[in-house]
């Protein structure tokens, strides 16, 4: 099933052509089609646009207008804010803790989920579907049941309100759903290329490292950009997890309490919190879909 | 890759390769367990073992002491009937309650829809990007670029002024609504409307001037303003537009004054009831017939005075929860809609134009076929969106502002704020996760049960 659809295309799965003459045929009454779906998107960009053209506003013009003026006002307009943002205060350094908790939170999940995934794919163990299933029942495990136990933990360890911590709670929390994905991608890999690996010799780590890994590349993409966005938008591992060291998304709630007073550090910061994942979205959004599709189940 | 297969027919078969003797089965599991230790290593102690603590810490009380295991201040099941009693918790609870019923419904039928829709555009790549696109960004974000939204105030908040836009189209608001008296002897206010304080008997006129309303203001069909002519038995009066470019006399119905005509009028007797309603005439003329003995006072309906739509408050108390939903559809739609448009892109073709020959309506083909087809996407999608919702946490608090945020609570937040926003009470935490745990377990053999049929 993974397999399958780790093949389909990006966003549009259909292909056109087949349907051409129905097409035609029924283009003449489309026309409120369209408008509704295109007054439907609109609908959904308005949010974010709004975001940004408030971030663009002085705090004295946000009082009296509402961030559509910029649209008739374009002189409203101003990066100050985000100047001021970036030199005067802590958020490019929890841009930077948050990029190292979601850079190590998606290299982590990949390197052990990938060696499960394998073993669990193609290595004969006793128990092996049983464990397996046992993965899948992790699946759902709200991480809620690990708050406070990983917290007690955690300043026993030292790891509280540090990047280390926090790049081991994600790479745990990410594991079930790593290692269900790359197992059911693993396993659809054509069994005779593995066996006769095996007999012409190769030991397992080698068998993993030179034919499971590149063949395994699109599922351990999806995977990563999963995992890659899911970190960099924590927000309550972290208020748990941390006090100082703390990324973006907490830095950002601190300020919440006196929303509209500060607006001109909430939105531009919101804004920056969004682009990197933005881009790794729009960069990435064909193998984010097939990941979609292949781990729905989560 | 394909010539190192071809040793296979030289080799004996495949099957009977892997050595069935005891130390290589040893050997195999040796190097099982090393591929496996890592990731085994992790859950056991990030999940695994805290999940049993979690349990165990349900019972003990807020100062039980936490060790490897939690011990003393056994509460027994305290921290359960707590959950079950005290009143915020009691407000998440059913707040998860309206989420379970509404979210996950909602964002499978606003999916299931685009994405049929979208089979017949030929953008349908752009409006399913732009449709996706919030799933990139954190539901933190969502939550501030949302509240945002919602803002009560039409000039901030764009919701509020897309509803002002939409009203003020269709019914213009009081046209008088920024109209005050023209002399301090009509007295009262906006909200009440306004009276003249001298008291009038039959047979006495009752000008009424107003100013301060801006010429586009003036009703359509005003016409010169008269000055009431006193009638036997009856109170006449006006309403008029008391203001002249140039000047003129305050309180007196002048030449190049206007009437306003459609104004709500009211007789009201001595002790403050009211006895009679008119409306005024095109030179905002109006009449109180056969008024009888006594004395009366004449007044404006608060109606003329009808404010402008002062927004609904979306973040109040009254509505957070369904706002927060609303939010949430927005982030969700496009993974529901993209799941599906891929179910429904495994779907013959010929079946559906099968269908249509036969002469099915696109409504019959959606009903009959396609939907019964999706059913197992749109199951994992519903499943999928049930999960999630019974951890939704990020965009509640950071849409709900302060004073709304108890309102708005749901389970995990509560678990949150009891255990780590100044609460503190780890019995109590571990308890609400429990209950949050308790809640997946169906989905969660329903996840292990569809595994098992697989295999």
């Amino acid at each position: 099933m993974a397999t399958a659809e780790a093949d389909a295309g990006p966003i549009v799965v259909a292909d056109p052509s087949e349907r051409t003459v129905a097409k035609v045929t029924r283009a003449a009454g489309k026309l409120p089609l369209n408008i509704f779906l295109a007054f439907v998107a609109v609908l959904w960009l308005i949010p974010t646009i709004g975001l940004f053209l408030t971030s663009l506003l002085s705090p004295t013009d946000y009082i009296s207008n509402g961030w559509w003026k910029i649209f008739s006002n374009p002189s409203l307009a101003t990066f100050n804010n985000y100047s001021n943002v970036w030199n005067g205060t802590d958020i490019p350094t929890s841009l930077r803790i948050t990029a190292e908790i979601a850079i190590g939170g998606t290299i982590l999940p990949i390197i052990a989920a990938s060696l499960a995934g394998y073993a669990f794919a193609w290595i004969e163990f006793p128990g092996r579907d049983w464990l397996f299933v046992f993965v899948i029942a992790l699946l759902v495990v709200p991480l809620q049941m690990a708050l406070i136990p990983v917290f007690h933990l955690y300043n026993v360890f030292h790891l509280y309100d540090t990047i280390a911590g926090l790049i081991i709670f994600h790479t745990a929390f990410g594991l079930p759903f790593a290692i269900f994905l790359l197992r059911n991608f693993f396993i659809g890999i054509p069994k005779d290329i593995l066996e006769s690996a095996r007999i012409d010799g190769a030991s397992e780590m080698r068998i993993f490292l030179k034919l499971i890994l590149p063949l395994g590349l699109p599922a351990i993409a999806s995977l990563a950009i999963f995992q890659f966005l899911w970190t960099w938008n924590d927000l309550l591992v972290a208020l748990v997890m941390a006090r100082n060291t703390t990324p973006i998304t907490v830095d950002i709630f601190s300020q919440l309490r006196q929303f509209g007073s500060n607006i001109d550090i909430i939105a531009p910061a919101s804004f920056m919190s969004l682009i990197i994942p933005l881009l790794v979205f729009f960069s990435f959004q064909r193998y984010f879909v097939q990941g979609l599709l292949a781990g729905s189940v989560k | 890759m394909s010539g190192s297969s071809g040793g296979i027919a030289v080799e004996p078969p495949v099957a009977a390769a892997p050595p069935s003797g005891d130390p290589g089965v040893l050997r195999r599991n040796a190097v099982a367990i090393g591929f496996l230790a890592p990731a085994a290593f992790l859950l056991l102690v990030m999940v695994i073992y805290p999940t049993i603590y979690t349990i165990i810490r349900s019972f003990f009380g807020k100062n039980a002491h936490e060790g490897f295991l939690p011990s003393g201040s056994f509460a027994g099941l305290d921290n359960y009937k707590a959950l079950f009693t005290t009143s915020v918790l009691v407000t998440a609870i059913k707040n998860s309650a309206i989420w379970i019923l509404v979210a996950p419904a909602a964002v499978t039928a606003i999916g299931l829809v685009f994405a049929v829709l979208t089979e017949r555009i030929r953008w349908s790549v752009a409006f399913k990007t732009v449709v996706f696109m919030p799933m990139a960004i954190s539901l933190f974000a969502t939550g501030v670029i949302w509240h945002l939204m919602y803002l009560k105030d039409p000039s901030q908040g764009a919701v509020n002024a897309a509803i002002l836009a939409v009203k003020s189209w269709v019914s213009p608001p009081g046209a008088l609504s920024t109209a005050s008296p023209s002399t301090p002897a009509l007295t009262g206010s906006p909200q009440s409307g306004y009276v003249l304080q001298k008291p009038i008997s039959a047979g006495s006129t009752a000008p009424m001037g107003l100013t301060a309303i801006p010429p586009t203001d003036v009703p359509s069909g005003a016409k010169q303003v008269a000055a009431p002519q006193p009638k036997q038995g009856a109170i006449t009066g006006v309403v008029w537009r008391d203001f002249k470019p140039g000047g003129g006399v305050v309180g007196k119905p002048e030449q190049g004054e206007l009437g306003l005509p459609g104004v709500h009028v009211k007789l009201i007797n001595s002790s403050g009831k009211v006895l009679q309603n008119a409306t005024t005439a095109d030179d905002g003329s109006f009449t109180f017939d056969k008024v009888g003995g006594g004395t009366f006072k004449t007044g404006i309906a608060a109606s003329t005075f009808a404010a402008p739509f002062g927004g609904i408050s979306w973040l109040g108390s009254q509505l957070i929860t369904p706002s927060v939903i609303i939010a949430y559809i927005w982030v969700w739609a496009g993974f529901s809609m993209v799941v599906i448009g891929a179910g429904l892109a495994a779907i013959s073709r010929e079946v559906l134009e099968a269908a249509r020959t036969d002469g099915a309506s696109e409504w019959q083909v959606f009903r009959r076929v396609t939907v019964p087809m999706l059913a197992p996407v749109l199951s994992v999608v519903f499943i999928t969106m049930l999960i999630n919702v019974l951890k939704v946490f990020d965009i509640v608090i950071s849409i709900a502002p302060g004073s709304s945020q108890s309102d708005a609570a749901v389970i995990a937040v509560q678990m949150w704020r009891q255990s780590f926003g100044g609460v503190n009470d780890f019995g109590l935490g571990s308890a609400i996760a429990v209950f949050l745990f308790l809640l997946v377990i169906p989905i969660l053999l329903l996840n292990v049960r569809r595994f098992r049929r697989e295999v």
